[in-house]
């Protein structure tokens, strides 16, 4: 059966896109026949961050308008081939998504998918409540900072009242904790809320800890997503995440600062 | 205790400030979440019924709803001055 995720947040610039490369990557390298769409109608640029943005012939607009195929608008990705991305339409008409246009090509896309990424917009406008709206399972990416906390609470009230499975009864969406740009060693010196601080907040389920790391620029600038880079540590994170959402255990890391050479001298926890 | 926590100069710390504040928030947005629209108004409109008659403050009158399995409760709760007749 397959299953639709939504990488969500509320609040814009916490890491959806990156994430939902990430983890749509990692799915299909692990076997998984994965779509990833991109719902920021308007403002696309997941297409960037997989590094297929000169490929993009159809988008998501033209399928729903009858336009174009769903299978000519799906774009194979380079580095997997159990991986297309669909890409959203730089139209700057705002209703150009409809609940029921959206509900047909997810429809569509279950027959042959087992995952299905629904990369949200930032905000609470349509293209997020459309991208969550039919998901079974939420990712909600979250900075460990005041506005997205508070951001990713008020996505967790209308995930709980304005899904699909919330209107119709049905068993809730899956929650889980994505806690992004995380940097030990401000959390050390009490600059910055800790995951502790953050669950006490939200209590959702801890998919993983992502470290603020120059690799994810890196990624980005080479359209690569951040998980091919094996090597680095927001990559192994993400791909922790992903055995973890698999169900393969994982024990959590990127949590406590490393100890370097001269804190391991001067003592230190 | 390490050599460094001696010169660590103590004061406190952001971290715990924003988390005091989250949660003040937070718990402030979720309990108004589940409320009725209408209600600020209603509070506004009871609140001018109520001056008609008596003298209170703008902060005298509280409203909360409330919402369990199978019933919804509006509590309006007046705090009445020691003198409650208007002298006029």
């Amino acid at each position: 059966m397959a299953r639709i995720i939504v990488v969500t947040s509320g609040k814009g610039g916490v890491g959806k896109t990156t994430t939902s490369a990430a983890i749509a990557m990692g799915l299909a390298k692990k076997g998984h026949k994965t779509a990833v769409i991109d719902f920021d109608v308007g403002l696309r640029n997941l297409d960037l961050i997989m590094g297929c943005e000169r490929r993009v012939v159809y988008d998501f607009v033209n399928v729903i308008n009858g336009e174009a195929t769903l299978n000519q608008a799906l774009i194979r990705d380079k580095n997997c081939n159990l991986l297309y991305i669909l890409p959203a339409s730089q139209t700057r008409d705002k209703d150009a998504l409809s609940q029921e246009g959206v509900g047909k090509i997810l429809e569509e896309l279950k027959k042959d998918f087992k995952y299905i990424v629904c990369d949200s917009p930032a905000g609470i406008e349509k293209g997020a409540h459309l991208a969550m709206y039919f998901a079974d399972d939420a990712f909600i990416v979250t900075n460990p900072e005041v506005s997205s906390v508070r951001d990713s609470d008020r996505m967790l009230g209308i995930l709980s009242s304005k899904s699909r499975r919330a209107e119709q009864n049905e068993e809730p969406i899956k929650e889980y904790l994505l806690l992004s740009r995380y940097s030990p060693d401000r959390v050390k010196l009490g600059e910055m809320l800790s995951l502790e601080d953050v669950q006490d907040i939200l209590s959702l389920h801890l998919l993983g800890v992502i470290p603020e790391s120059k690799s994810v620029l890196n990624a980005s600038n080479s359209g690569m997503p951040v998980i091919l880079d094996e090597k680095s540590d927001a990559g192994q994170a993400y791909a922790d995440i992903v055995d973890r959402y698999l169900g393969e255990e994982r024990p959590h890391r990127f949590i406590d600062e490393d100890k370097g050479f001269f804190r391991k001298l001067f003592g230190g926890k | 205790m390490s050599l460094l926590d001696y010169f660590k100069i103590s004061k406190a710390s952001t971290a715990s400030l924003a988390k005091e504040r989250l949660q003040i928030l937070i718990a402030h947005e979720r309990s108004s979440q589940n409320q009725p629209s209408y209600l600020p108004e209603l509070q506004k409109e009871l609140l001018d019924v109520i001056r008609k008659y008596i003298n209170v403050g703008q902060d005298a009158i509280s409203v909360s709803f409330e919402q369990d399995e199978d019933q919804e409760t509006l509590e309006l709760n007046i705090v009445l001055p020691d003198l409650p007749i208007k002298n006029k």
